[in-house]
């Protein structure tokens, strides 16, 4: 049987596609639309950006990519 | 409405009493006691406006996912105008919701500070004791400095800082209501109650609603919506300012005593008869 070729993700409360293998990282390049300051949660847990290249995507993944807003 | 002349320090003998009697927080000294939050405005300018006539050293700043937010121009303002940033949790309802909200913010902003909302009612974003304490317990295990967003409750506010808390930040009256301080007591008897600084986070409309929470003992006041959606935001802002250094100077006076009947401020002795 062949690996799937791309990985169904969860991005930011809808559904998305990456290439299998895609780390955080590469998420991130995708996502970030030229914000400075990102942080990721992959299924309820921070990731930190000392591991974005490191840390693989996994089918299934439910990822949220923040950046600062202003707020109270 | 712009005014630059209400912009600089207009205040230069208020500017020394404040640089005389700093306020401490998880040691960090800062010389101004008004808290800013940065929602509500209408555009970044504005937020520079905003924050300058303010005098604020800490501002809040929240977490939001990426395709809502428009670009980094918050962060670059912020940076230009030298204030710390205090990482909020708005929107959690649920301990375990707060404590990774906390966690990303100290990631996205390089900052251990969090300003812990848990809330538990949508109508009127009251905070939910249950889940506050659980995750400022969880927090301040993981080396967060956890100023939590709470009731008036002293007792509530006794957990909190026993549990670690580095400030109790109690309402005044719901967030973004504008209607003041509705149990001056009990902020009063909080402020006893806690051996940490107490901060009068939410409900503020005024300035003198500002100025009765330092009246009241309280360390500092949070505030957000009564400048950021006032008509005159950059105005309303220098009132904040002037307002929570009177409260603080009078709470240092020591008011008078409150009196059924009058008494004369202009002696008897000496009355002509005429």
């Amino acid at each position: 049987m062949t690996p799937p070729t791309t990985l169904p993700l969860t991005v930011n409360g809808t559904p998305a596609e990456l290439p299998a293998g895609s780390t955080v990282a590469v998420l991130v390049a995708e996502r970030s639309g030229g914000h400075d300051q990102v942080a990721v949660a992959r299924n309820g847990d921070v990731v930190p950006r000392s591991s974005w290249t490191t840390t693989e995507l996994a089918a299934g993944d439910v990822l949220e990519v923040l950046t600062p807003t202003a707020g109270g | 409405m712009t005014t630059p002349e209400l912009t600089a320090d207009a205040a230069p003998a208020l500017a020394r009493e404040e640089a005389a009697d700093p306020f401490t927080l998880a040691g960090e000294t800062f010389t101004s006691r008004l808290v800013l939050g940065t929602g509500g405005l209408p555009s970044m300018e504005s937020l520079e406006r905003v924050v300058r006539a303010s005098g604020t050293q800490l501002v809040t700043v929240a977490l939001r996912r990426v395709e809502a937010v428009a670009g980094n121009s918050m962060m670059q303002v912020l940076d230009r105008c030298g204030v710390r940033l205090l990482p909020n949790t708005a929107g959690c309802r649920t301990a375990r919701e707060a404590v990774l909200t906390a966690r990303l913010g100290r990631e996205a902003f390089g900052t251990d500070w969090v300003k812990l909302e848990v809330i538990g009612d949508e109508q009127t974003l009251l905070p939910d004791a249950v889940e506050l304490l659980d995750a400022a317990e969880q927090l301040v295990a993981e080396g967060f400095t956890v100023l939590p967003y709470t009731t008036d409750d002293p007792v509530l506010g006794r957990r909190l800082a026993d549990a670690g808390c580095a400030a109790v930040m109690p309402l005044g009256s719901p967030i973004g209501s504008g209607l003041g301080i509705r149990n001056p007591h009990n902020i009063a008897l909080l402020r006893e109650a806690v051996p940490v600084p107490v901060v009068l986070d939410a409900g503020i409309g005024t300035a003198s609603d500002a100025a009765l929470a330092m009246e009241l003992g309280c360390d500092a006041v949070l505030l957000a919506s009564a400048v950021t959606r006032a008509r005159d935001p950059e105005r309303m802002a220098l009132a904040m300012r002037h307002a929570v250094e009177g409260g603080r100077l009078a709470r240092g006076a020591g008011r008078i005593p409150r009196r059924w009947y009058a008494q004369e401020s202009t002696a008897m002795q000496g009355r002509p008869e005429l």
